[in-house]
């Protein structure tokens, strides 16, 4: 950070008011004012006294399904409408300990479920380079936030791309770190295994410097690794010999030119500069949304089950009965991408259906893990596409939601294995909207690369 | 006479026991009973959106040593599934249990001179309580909410509602010794569900089953599963059919209700609980808790039978609880007379628990004590009877039994010269009894006993007594 350079407390306001005048892209759903103007004060006193925390003054927007004590958390959804945590998620105690300031939490998809932000209960967001359009999701407002200076960083979460597919439709960086080196304590679990917080930015740099704080061992996430956090901020050279791998089932009918041309053109310019790209096998990625859809669904139909009236959230007030009131809060607070959700994978998980679906999705992701360990014995990074397509018109429907679905194909590999993958705009479409491409690393190579984005930007 | 062949119960338990951690299952909070309502609760284990389950591992620690004692196999790897259903004291919407993974497989439990085989003990968190109020209302305490919890599935072996209760008093023992549960089924840290069917007898076809739940004590158990047998036997000899469906036991009436039919029932929709991770049990795991495993109440029993020489009915007694045996043990330890260390047990100090409503802890007098008065009498310093009055008396007062033979002077007269001076006075004092006596009526022998311990107080030794009386009345000495 330029500490010293800026004045924080108007710096914080600047923000303030650019949210104001942006108020029509609805991508936060709470904002701080009051709060994150005092803390920008004692933040500026810690800093001319020398006595200050990596991330002093920084301002972050976070997606509202993460928890911050005593703030709205809704989830983007109606039946967490009138909910406040009584405790804040591991990343928030991290960022506001080295004294990051939180500016205010951002709209998504209900429950993170979703690519566009339009199953938000409280209204589509829109993306500030061409307002008709989404700005993707499900982290669509942190997205918004991030491309429309509406905050430095924002903190997504991405369970199937949620955080790199509104960062390529926005034109920012969006990373999903490496599976458990996040701590997920706090996040409302949409699906557990494959949940993962991570930033999105302008710079890779304020990437780094958010993962050097919200990385690492976390005793209250049992699926945290223990092992220890790189050091994200300081640029490593990148090693001698750099192997990139082009998987070339991302490269398929489906894919837009456009993004392909884009592809091609980083291709020659990191071949120009001596880095080695050649052409790998991902066999098992054309089963990866299927996998992907019900393995996620399964996990959510059991995780949304604690959202029934009955301790918090939304109860309906026309039951008779405790079946009724569970029936019908639920009816009435969820959504009908939740809703439908719930219902496949409560119908994966059922007796009879278990071995076909669950079980086999599964092996899926064990072959699709597989997979990438194969490729990355040989290759140490992939390039591939982020999206199949250029942005979408809100409100455009998709005529069924299969077709929203393989949207999800080149994002959702990542989570099934828990690889790294970080988005980088690549530049902008004819028509003027963002395009992104995405480098994938192994397991716990994070670090390299954040490191390798940080060089071809 | 009917002669198609009897029909047979066949039982099968599933017993939960509630475990003694400090701590819940997967929070930290206080596992303790009987708090303020709602005082024990945090984001987890109140299903608080976000918060994430961190296993305690002392649960494990039970269950293994729970496995080990059942001769069970401890799962090498072990992991937690999730069991989906909606009631309003389960925060989550989900039970964190275990299904296909379970800590211990098989093993077995005496009932009796019967092994019961288990099927497996596996560990799953406890639900919240919901208190039906008056008003028609129903409260929710979430203090129990996500206490750790073992459950023990029988294999379908028990074949009456007397052996399932032998079978639960042998559990109840085993996890006392182990110290990992209090065994309370009236307080709920020890629950059972029966599952109940009968058969022809020698048909080996199992019958169609009920479960019947609620039942909280051991005569609730066997007269519910009694019930049950009951049930079923006359509805298949008046031609009926069980229809399977899970029953609730009302101790009040006496008899059970439908709680559910087999088609309400739910689909738990178990799948692995990805919050959590599988874990390794470890052979160095289960060996070092080899090492603080007490001697298990089977294991005492034959020996106090093979070794001590005691009754298989006094050791049984002795071993119903820990803290008997460890006492028994104390005092046979010091005296190495276990026939006599053993009656005090099954006497006097039973006697004074039941007495004073104490538990084996606050027992007033120590072992060394009692073993003190065995050994002062075997060595003829007190009589039997002083050292029952002493063992009365320090019982109240928490003297030293030494102290207050010495203060009292109770010491046994076992010199012959005072003694025989005694038992001259006596006979010249009751001349007639003594001409009585020569006469051929030997039962005066006993009268002249009762006068010789009046005068000494009791003190005078028995033994001597006996023969010095029996040469001067011109007997032989009385045997016994
Ligand atoms: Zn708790």
């Amino acid at each position: 950070m330029k500490t010293g350079e800026i004045n924080l407390p108007e710096n914080v306001l600047a923000f303030l008011h650019s949210i104001g005048e942006n108020k029509s892209l609805n991508a936060y759903n709470s904002v701080f004012r009051e709060e994150a103007l005092s803390k920008a004060d004692s933040i500026a006193g810690k800093i001319s006294s020398g006595d200050h925390g990596k991330l002093a003054g920084m301002v972050i927007s976070v997606k509202d399904v993460i928890s911050i004590k005593d703030k709205p958390m809704t989830s983007s959804s109606a039946i967490l409408k009138n909910f406040s945590p009584v405790y804040s998620a591991t990343v928030i105690e991290r960022l506001l300990a080295e004294d990051a300031i939180i500016i205010g939490k951002t709209n998504s998809d209900e429950f993170a479920m979703g690519s566009t932000n339009e199953t938000s209960a409280f209204g589509f967001v829109r993306n500030p380079v061409n307002r008709e359009y989404v700005p993707g999701g499900s982290s669509g407002g942190s997205a918004a936030s991030v491309a429309a200076r509406l905050c430095d960083v924002s903190l997504g979460s991405d369970t199937g791309g949620s955080i790199r597919q509104p960062a390529s439709f926005c034109g920012v960086y969006g990373f999903k770190p490496t599976y458990s080196i996040v701590s997920r304590y706090g996040l409302t679990s949409y699906a557990s295994s494959f949940d993962t917080i991570g930033p999105i930015a302008n710079n890779i740099s304020d990437i780094a410097i958010v993962m050097d704080v919200i990385s690492g061992h976390d005793p209250k996430d049992s699926t945290s690794s223990q092992l220890p956090p790189a050091n994200f901020s300081v640029p490593e050279k990148l090693p001698e010999g750099l192997k990139i791998g082009l998987p070339l089932e991302y490269l398929g009918e489906g894919l837009d030119p456009q993004i392909k041309s884009f592809l091609d053109s980083f291709i020659n310019r990191i071949r120009s500069r001596g880095i080695k790209v050649e052409p790998v096998s991902l066999p098992h990625t054309s089963y990866a949304v299927a996998a992907y859809y019900i393995l996620t669904t399964a996990e959510a139909s059991s995780n949304l089950s604690r959202y029934d009236g009955v301790r918090y959230g939304h109860r309906s007030l026309n039951n008779s009965d405790l079946n009724e009131m569970y029936t019908l809060s639920r009816t009435e607070g969820f959504g009908d991408e939740v809703k439908l959700r719930i219902m496949l994978g409560t119908y994966v998980l059922s007796a009879g259906y278990y071995d076909a679906y669950y079980k086999k999705a599964q092996k899926v992701r064990r072959l699709i893990k597989n997979d990438f360990d194969a490729v990355f014995s040989s290759v140490d990074l992939i390039i591939a596409p982020t999206t199949p397509h250029i942005g979408k018109k809100i409100g455009d429907g998709f005529t069924d939601p299969l077709q929203m679905y393989l949207g999800d194909v080149y994002t959702t590999s990542a989570n099934l294995a828990g690889i790294p993958a970080l988005n980088i705009p690549a530049g902008y479409s004819d028509s003027g909207l963002p395009v992104g491409l995405q480098l994938m690393a192994n397991c716990f190579n994070d670090k390299l690369l954040l490191d390798f984005g940080r060089e071809v930007r | 006479m009917d002669m198609s062949p009897a029909l047979v119960p066949v039982i099968g338990l599933e017993i939960h026991v509630q475990l003694k951690t400090a701590t819940k299952l997967f929070c930290g909070c206080s596992a303790k009973f009987g708090d303020e309502p709602n005082s024990n609760v945090c984001p987890v284990c109140l299903g608080h959106p976000g918060a994430l389950p961190v296993l305690n591992k002392k649960a494990i620690d039970f269950a293994i040593l729970l496995g080990i004692a059942c001769n069970s196999t401890i799962s090498g790897k072990s992991l937690f599934e999730r069991k989906n259903y909606f009631y309003p004291d389960l925060p989550k919407g989900y039970q964190i249990s275990q299904l296909e993974k379970p800590v211990c497989l098989g093993g077995y439990i005496f009932a009796g001179d019967k092994k019961i085989a288990l099927n497996r003990i596996h560990v799953e968190e406890d639900a919240g309580k919901s208190i039906h109020l008056h008003d028609g209302t129903t409260a929710i305490d979430l203090n129990r909410s996500g206490v750790p919890l073992l459950e023990i599935v029988t294999e379908p072996v028990i074949c009456s509602a007397a052996e399932a209760v032998e079978f639960l008093s042998s559990l109840r023992t085993i996890v006392r010794y182990l110290d990992i549960c209090d065994g309370n089924m009236e307080e709920g840290s020890l629950r059972c569900d029966a599952n109940v069917s009968v058969m022809p007898a020698g048909s080996g076809i199992l019958g169609v089953k009920t479960e019947i739940k609620n039942m909280n004590s051991f005569r609730n158990t066997e007269k519910a599963i009694n019930y049950e047998i009951e049930r079923q036997t006359e509805l298949i000899l008046d031609g009926g059919k069980v229809t399977q469906e899970t029953l609730l036991w009302d101790p009040d009436s006496g008899s059970a209700r439908i709680m559910r039919s087999k088609e309400e029932s739910n689909d738990y929709r178990y799948f692995p609980d990805p919050d959590l991770v599988e874990f390794s049990i470890s052979g160095e795991w289960t060996e070092q808790l080899k090492m603080i495993m007490p001697e298990m109440p089977r294991a005492r029993f034959d020996r106090y039978v093979k070794d001590h020489s005691l009754s298989p009915y006094d050791a049984g007694v002795i071993t119903q609880s820990r803290e008997l045996a460890d006492f028994y043990e104390a005092v046979a330890s010091i005296t190495s007379d276990f026939k006599s260390s053993a009656n005090w047990i099954m006497t006097d100090v039973l006697r004074l628990l039941n007495e004073r409503k104490i538990t084996v802890n606050q027992f007033p007098v120590p072992p060394e004590e009692i073993a003190s008065l065995i050994n002062m009498i075997n060595s003829g310093e007190i009589s039997n009877k002083i050292a029952k009055m002493v063992f009365d008396e320090i019982a109240d007062s928490g003297e030293k039994a030494a102290d207050l033979i010495e203060r009292k002077n109770l010491r046994q007269i076992s010199d012959s010269a005072g003694l025989e001076k005694m038992i001259d006075e006596v006979i010249a004092r009751h001349p007639a009894q003594a001409e009585e006596f020569r006469a051929g009526k030997e039962k005066v022998f006993g009268f002249f006993i009762g006068q010789i311990m009046k005068e000494s107080r009791g003190k005078a030794n028995p033994k001597l007594v006996n023969i010095i009386l029996s040469g001067k009345l011109g007997k032989s000495a009385v045997g016994n």
